[in-house]
């Protein structure tokens, strides 16, 4: 038990601290990068609770895939980082005083003694027991039986974000060089190359037709 | 959880076609190039068309399938019908804009398809997370489709800001929606009205309050009720002039759908809550819109803040709480999409030598130039100011009626006296058109579908107080839905 302890405690401190690297470094590589170290320290954590799969999914999904595209963005494409923060500090202080209030009344609100956290809202759905399902299994029976009709719409979701990044960012450039199979198949001997007696002392001349 | 029920996809007919006939259609549009943007618009009009066919053959008595979360009764039959008709008449209405300026890309059809299919399942959730993901499959093509002149500085302006403060919104709908999850015990909308009721009568605990409020806020955004309005000018003016009739027209509707079952279903016991938030957002909303509306110039802006006080005045009828209320609301949304395509069709049609014209200064002497168009426009602006015996009138009757009936007599007043200050600049439309100088003349024709669907939305508001009994009779049914 101790050790757990331990370990959530490293991982905790690991995930809060890189996160913090995130938005305090100036080198937006550098960001990235701790990016990747909270990923994994969170997926860490996701194995203390036993939800082993998500922990999975975290590492190949965030790690893999998107923090991969951030790095990738970030190294390939010219924004000035110091500009965005700029902007971002002239806005603080405003955005402070208005989180600050929200926090504030929230507070107010649940420290009023008007939650019982020990009456359970009756009708939350039982979790299954941990010993008769798999991680994987429940999560497939929510997203694919269960929650299919939600899970269909996120996919139409998807494909709408799809299009509006194409329709927003593509445009169809000209002077494109581009590989035409069919032109490179249908080319046949005759067009390309010529045979031609030389006589000497004249060298040969192409002449395109 | 409870066993796995084979889902009855008869009642999601209709949202099946669309979805399926949108992925054909871009799949079309891939192959064939921009050359098949028209025929992509007119096949769209004829799936909406269709589905309106099966929300009319399918809708009826209340029936629900995947797991409760999607539900069919009178009043999403009512709304679809709606929905449909608006986001098919503007799409008409479009297509020779589309030609014209620059925007005849395939992915334009597709994308309002997209939105519409978002729409009827917003109004067909019954559950927290189907309504999440129903509103977002809207909001998403929304918004791209108001930037979809992505060279014009305005129409990447106005999709810029429509979705920084729409994903500020859909985050307040989601934080309202995680409260309510937590203190009620459910998503499901049946799940949250017992919850609520578990309590008892020392009543919810103020969690559950808490997430309503959140989630009015996200709706009132969505509605664009006054406070939660800022965004509905500027999008208004620099979205394309067929986006911006969509907008007005169809994801309003759905956003009311959405609000009233959000409200009178789960919400059913907390009435003295929401009530004050209805009251307060309807009074700010006429007040505010018939006031900002006086100064602007561009017909764009000012049909953006009609809008915004159209949707006060239908907040009243919820406001009353009552079937009668709702019933209103529901005849207030009909009438009002029917006035608001007519009015953008005739901004779609103001073009001087070819080019689009949207000062309000461009349309006088109208009367001389063009006495046709100037009458209609006429019929449009006294309707909504409400002046009988044109249908606008009607609409405000019978919220105002269900108001009073409830003894919310401040609440009326309020409303008559700002349907006053309202009036003003409509009837300065028509001074504009009868009493100025003639300037330019707009181009002529104005293209068949365009004056089609004028002409259609013209008849239907002037002739509504003698034919009125298909709509009366359809908010009646739909609004019995709501009231078990």
């Amino acid at each position: 038990m101790i050790i757990q302890t331990i370990v959530f405690y490293v991982l905790a401190v690991m995930t809060v601290g890189s996160g913090l690297a995130v938005i305090s470094s100036r080198n937006p590589v550098h960001s990235v990068l701790f990016l990747i170290l909270a990923f994994f320290n969170s997926a860490g954590l996701f194995v203390l609770m036993d939800a082993e799969f998500v922990a999975m999914i975290l590492v190949i999904v965030y790690v893999g895939a998107v923090a991969v595209l951030f790095l990738f963005v970030v190294m390939m494409l010219d924004v000035d980082f110091a500009k965005l923060r700029a902007g971002f500090i002239q806005y603080l202080p405003i955005g402070a005083v208005v989180g600050a209030i929200l926090l504030a009344e929230l507070i107010l609100v649940f420290a009023s003694g008007s939650i019982d956290i020990s009456k359970p809202a009756k009708m939350a759905m039982p979790m299954p027991d941990p010993a008769q399902v798999q991680n994987t299994e429940a999560l497939g029976n929510i997203l694919y039986t269960n929650y299919a009709y939600l899970f269909q719409i996120a996919g139409l979701v998807l494909l709408v974000a799809m299009i509006g990044a194409i329709v927003l960012t593509h445009r169809a450039r000209v002077g494109v060089k581009r590989q035409r199979i069919a032109d490179q198949v249908a080319r046949r001997p005759k067009d390309a190359v010529r045979l031609t007696d030389v006589k000497p002392g004249e060298g040969a001349s192409w002449k395109s037709d | 959880m409870a066993g796995f029920v084979a889902p009855d996809y008869l009642i999601a007919l209709p949202e099946i076609l669309l979805a399926g006939l949108a992925c054909v259609f871009l799949m079309v549009g891939v192959f064939t190039g921009n050359r098949s943007t028209t025929p992509l618009t007119v096949a769209s009009v004829a799936a909406m068309a269709i589905a309106l066919a099966l929300v009319l053959g399918f809708g009826g008595e209340k029936r629900t399938s995947f797991g409760d979360m999607f539900i069919v009764d009178t009043f999403t039959t009512f709304m679809k019908s709606l929905v449909l008709i608006g986001a098919g008449a503007t799409l008409i209405m479009g297509l020779g804009y589309v030609r014209r300026e620059g925007m005849n890309r395939f992915e334009f059809p597709v994308l309002i398809v997209f939105a519409t299919l978002g729409m009827l399942l917003m109004i067909s959730a019954n559950d927290l997370m189907a309504l999440y993901v129903g509103l977002e499959l809207q909001s998403l093509s929304l918004y791209i489709v108001a930037a979809f002149r992505r060279d014009a500085v305005r129409s990447t302006e106005a999709g810029l800001k429509y979705f920084v403060l729409g994903a500020l919104s859909s985050g307040l709908l989601l934080y309202g929606a995680s409260m309510i999850y937590g203190f009620a015990g459910g998503t499901s909308f049946a799940a949250i009205a017992e919850g609520i009721k578990n309590y008892g009568a020392e009543g919810p605990p103020i969690g559950v309050l808490i997430g309503l409020v959140f989630i009015a806020a996200a709706l009132a955004f969505k509605v664009s009720a006054v406070p939660f309005h800022m965004w509905t000018p500027d999008v208004y003016e620099g979205a394309p002039t067929p986006v911006t009739a969509f907008f007005s027209a169809a994801p309003k509707i759905a956003a009311v759908a959405l609000l009233l079952r959000v409200v009178l279903g789960p919400f059913h016991e907390m009435v003295a809550s929401w009530n004050q938030i209805i009251i307060f957002l309807s009074i700010a909303s006429m007040a505010y819109a018939a006031f900002a509306a006086i100064g602007q110039r561009n017909i764009k802006r000012l049909l953006a803040y009609s809008s915004i006080g159209h949707v006060g005045y239908a907040l009243v009828g919820l406001a009353a709480g009552s079937e009668e209320g709702v019933r209103g609301v529901l005849i207030y949304m009909a009438i009002y999409m029917v006035m608001t395509v007519g009015a953008f069709g005739a901004v779609l049609a103001m073009r001087q030598k070819g080019q689009m014209v949207e000062e309000i200064a461009d349309l006088s002497g109208l009367g001389k130039t063009n006495p046709a168009m100037a009458a209609v426009v006429g019929i449009f602006m006294f309707s909504m100011a409400g002046i009988p015996p044109f249908a606008g009138f009607f609409g405000k009757l019978y919220v105002f009626l269900a108001a009073v009936n409830q003894g919310l007599y401040g609440l009326a007043i309020a409303g008559v006296l700002a349907s006053v200050v309202g009036a003003y600049y409509y009837v300065r439309i028509v001074k504009v058109m009868y009493f100025d100088e003639p300037t330019e003349a707009f181009d002529r024709p104005v293209g068949r579908e365009l004056t089609a669907v004028i002409a259609a939305s013209g008849i239907i508001t002037a002739l509504f107080f003698a034919f009125p009994a298909p709509i009366l009779q359809g908010a009646q049914a739909a609004a019995a839905a709501l009231f078990p």
